[in-house]
């Protein structure tokens, strides 16, 4: 029905849209996850111009320190799940397309099946680690990743993974460390550059579908607002960095991006503790060689080296403490089995020598 | 030859310009980088891309010529 429908009238009349235009439009569904500061001008305009299925993502709630930027929201949001408030304001604003809320956080347990409904994705997200997960769960899915990210007063967009073009990783296939890049609410942001920046991306959206123009696909678009100037650098497509995720793809549910961008804080326990930790399954990721053996705590020999290869072995539902000699392989050690879906996983503060210092009076027991 | 030298995001700020210019002999971008840090050693903790003439290049790539460098850091706000 949109075809003839006078709400599209001024993009119809475009001869490089017209009613075949508006219905690609109509029968696309598009995914943004985020509904912030990128995520309202995205979300408007991609409401506005009648994509027929959008889906947002948002965990989080409306504070009153987000409506100076996040121009979907008013008064009478506050305090109301984003993706929630946004779909009410967003139905007033077009009620003929179908809105879908998943009012939670993107995990890597929900983001293929969710991904899997829609033909594009739209970052609006605020830290790295979901910028990493929606980036792999879209060259798993092989969805287009429409990306802005903000600092200050400056914009970043890219179109990634679109007809075989680079992706995120491509550009920065490691996070910064932890800590080191702050975010909007450490440092501020004056409201206009997200808004400009989402603009963006709804337009490269809309591009993407309509098949207009030159898609920003192989570039990254640079936008200093103090400046006004705009810089676009090429980027070239990384195969190993994509052969990496797809060869993963069967573990990327278990997948601990937080950990991946060091947000985890890994969990380390004295000698004293670990001998009272009766029920616990101790791994001595130390070398056969290395001495001294603690083998009151009967751990299991595993050396750091092959690890990987036992991870099959264990049981994830135990609480694992993990020792070496002096506490640093045992941390690496707790990084691979956290990154391999661990949970409940510790090491021991400078290992076997602090254990054989502390060793209780077995003659005791 | 002498580079531009222009620094994106945080990185103006930890360098505390936005552009120099760099008097230097032909070099790889490892060597390049290296070079920098040492004029501004709060780069070390940074994490950024280079470019050369609006091209991203990786660490190995040589620096013969008079070129504009482009210095850019991820950003994550939203």
């Amino acid at each position: 029905m949109s075809s003839f429908n006078p709400r599209y009238h001024r993009q119809i009349i475009l001869p490089e849209i017209g009613t075949t235009g508006q219905k690609k439009l109509d029968t696309s569904k598009v995914l943004v996850i985020g509904a912030g500061g990128l995520g309202s001008p995205i979300l408007q305009y991609l409401t506005a111009a009648g994509i027929g299925t959008i889906g947002i993502v948002d965990f989080d709630t409306v504070d009153i320190s987000n409506l100076h930027r996040q121009i979907l929201y008013g008064q009478n949001s506050l305090g109301i799940n984003k993706a929630i408030a946004a779909k009410e304001r967003l139905t007033d604003l077009n009620p003929e397309i179908t809105i879908n809320v998943y009012p939670k956080k993107l995990t890597p347990k929900n983001a293929i099946s969710i991904f899997s409904e829609y033909d594009i994705v739209v970052d609006g997200t605020d830290n790295f680690s979901t910028r990493y997960l929606i980036n792999d769960a879209c060259i798993i899915t092989n969805k287009p990743l429409v990306y802005g990210a903000i600092y200050k007063y400056e914009g970043q967009v890219a179109v990634f993974n679109y007809q075989n073009g680079p992706t995120y990783r491509c550009l920065f296939p490691e996070p910064p460390k932890a800590g080191t890049v702050p975010s909007c609410a450490e440092i501020g942001v004056l409201g206009v550059l997200p808004g400009i920046i989402g603009s963006m991306q709804a337009n490269e959206v809309l591009k993407i579908i309509l098949q207009l123009g030159n898609v920003l696909s192989g570039k990254l678009l640079m936008y200093d607002s103090l400046t006004s100037q705009f810089s676009s650098f090429t980027i070239k497509r990384v195969e190993s960095e994509i052969t990496k995720i797809l060869a993963s793809a069967k573990n990327f549910e278990t997948t601990n991006y937080n950990l991946f961008c060091g947000i985890t804080q890994i969990k380390e326990i004295n000698a004293e503790k670990a001998f009272r930790s009766k029920k616990a399954m101790f791994i001595d990721v130390r070398e056969p060689n290395e001495l001294p053996k603690i083998e009151c705590l009967n751990p299991k020999y595993i050396p750091l080296g092959t690890l990987k290869e036992e991870l099959p072995s264990l049981n994830k539902e135990r609480n694992i403490i993990v020792f070496c000699q002096s506490g640093i392989r045992s941390k690496k050690a707790v990084e691979i089995l956290l990154e391999s879906g661990f949970k409940k996983v510790s090491h021991i503060k400078e290992g076997a020598i602090s254990l054989y210092e502390n060793m209780p009076d077995l003659t005791g027991l | 030859m002498e580079l531009t030298i222009k620094y994106f995001g945080m990185l103006a700020e930890v360098t505390a310009i936005a552009e120099e210019f760099l008097q230097i002999e032909p070099c790889s971008v490892a060597q390049l980088v290296k070079q920098l840090q040492k004029h501004h050693p709060k780069l070390e903790d940074t994490n950024f891309k280079i470019a050369i003439n609006q091209e991203l290049v990786d660490h190995t790539h040589m620096i013969n010529t008079q070129v504009e460098i482009a210095l850019l850091p991820p950003f994550a706000g939203g």
